[in-house]
């Protein structure tokens, strides 16, 4: 199976359409029959990645790699990125504004639901310089 | 469980996806909290919530809900509807409370979405 990319534009803030890199990703892993439960973890991660780009970080892309032995998604913004990384890994710690928490989000969780759901995950971030998460799922047999 | 069973017990209409009615559920959420439904699993459970925006039914999708209830009422805009319909997943309201609607839906026999009871 040739090697398929695809890259998606996200925008900061843009919440009419957070999230439809992820679905169109699921959709994509779903036609090409990949195992469900394999589809389930990359979109889950891919959707928390998503959403961490619209509402923590700034406008940048979603792209994923999808070949036969693996799924690659890496989630790239140009926003204000994160002073401890190690701190926004904990479960529980958010600083999502108000306005994110009535939408239900801003529980602290997407990050540790990320490393939970992917088999490798590397998050790289500089304060002013952006933010990079890479994560990489195995296809079983 | 059959939608069409759910749909009555909550005294709720179809917005959209009425056409799988006869789909069967098991298991049901009741979650206002994004968050938290992204952090198990659901595939093909009843999504019920009193949050009313896009991101809920992204949300559901992407958590592999079969259906959405809208809880107390609250009526969706045109493009809520419309991204459910895309998405293919059932949009219902019911007047009923989430309490209430988890309470009949208990008692018809659904359980958790770990599969408690
Ligand atoms: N792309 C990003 N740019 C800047 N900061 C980020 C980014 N992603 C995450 N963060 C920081 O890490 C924190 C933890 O992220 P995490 O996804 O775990 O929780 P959350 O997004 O705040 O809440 P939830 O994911 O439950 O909705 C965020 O509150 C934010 O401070
Ligand atoms: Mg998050």
């Amino acid at each position: 199976m040739p090697v398929i990319h695809k890259s998606y534009h996200v925008t900061k803030n843009d919440f009419i359409h957070a999230g439809e890199a992820s679905i169109h990703v699921k959709n994509l892993l779903k036609s090409l029959n990949y195992d469900s439960d394999l589809v389930r973890r990359v979109a889950i991660c891919g959707y928390e990645a998503e959403m961490n780009l619209v509402m923590h970080g700034g406008d940048g892309e979603l792209s994923v790699d999808v070949s036969q032995s693996k799924v690659v998604i890496e989630v790239t913004d140009k926003g204000p990125g994160i002073a401890d990384v190690e701190l926004a890994m904990q479960e529980g710690y958010s600083t999502a504004k108000d306005e994110y928490r009535e939408m239900g989000f801003g529980a602290g969780m997407g990050l540790p639901n990320i490393k939970k759901n992917s088999d490798e995950m590397t998050i790289s971030s500089e304060p002013g310089s952006g933010t990079h998460v890479t994560m990489v799922f195995f296809c079983k047999g | 469980m059959k939608l069409s069973e759910i749909a009555r017990i909550l005294e709720s209409e179809f917005l959209t996806g009425e056409n799988k009615k006869d789909v069967d559920f098991h298991y049901c959420r009741g979650c206002d909290l994004m968050s938290d439904v992204l952090a198990a699993f659901a595939d093909g459970s009843v999504f019920l919530t009193g949050l009313v925006t896009i991101q809920a039914v992204r949300t559901a999708s992407i958590s592999g809900a079969g259906a959405i209830v809208f809880v107390r009422n609250k009526k969706p805009s045109a493009d809520i509807v419309a991204l459910a319909r895309e998405e293919d997943i059932p949009l219902l309201v019911t007047p009923l409370t989430m309490f209430v609607s988890c309470g009949r839906l208990y008692e018809g026999g659904l359980t958790g979405v770990n599969g408690n009871r």
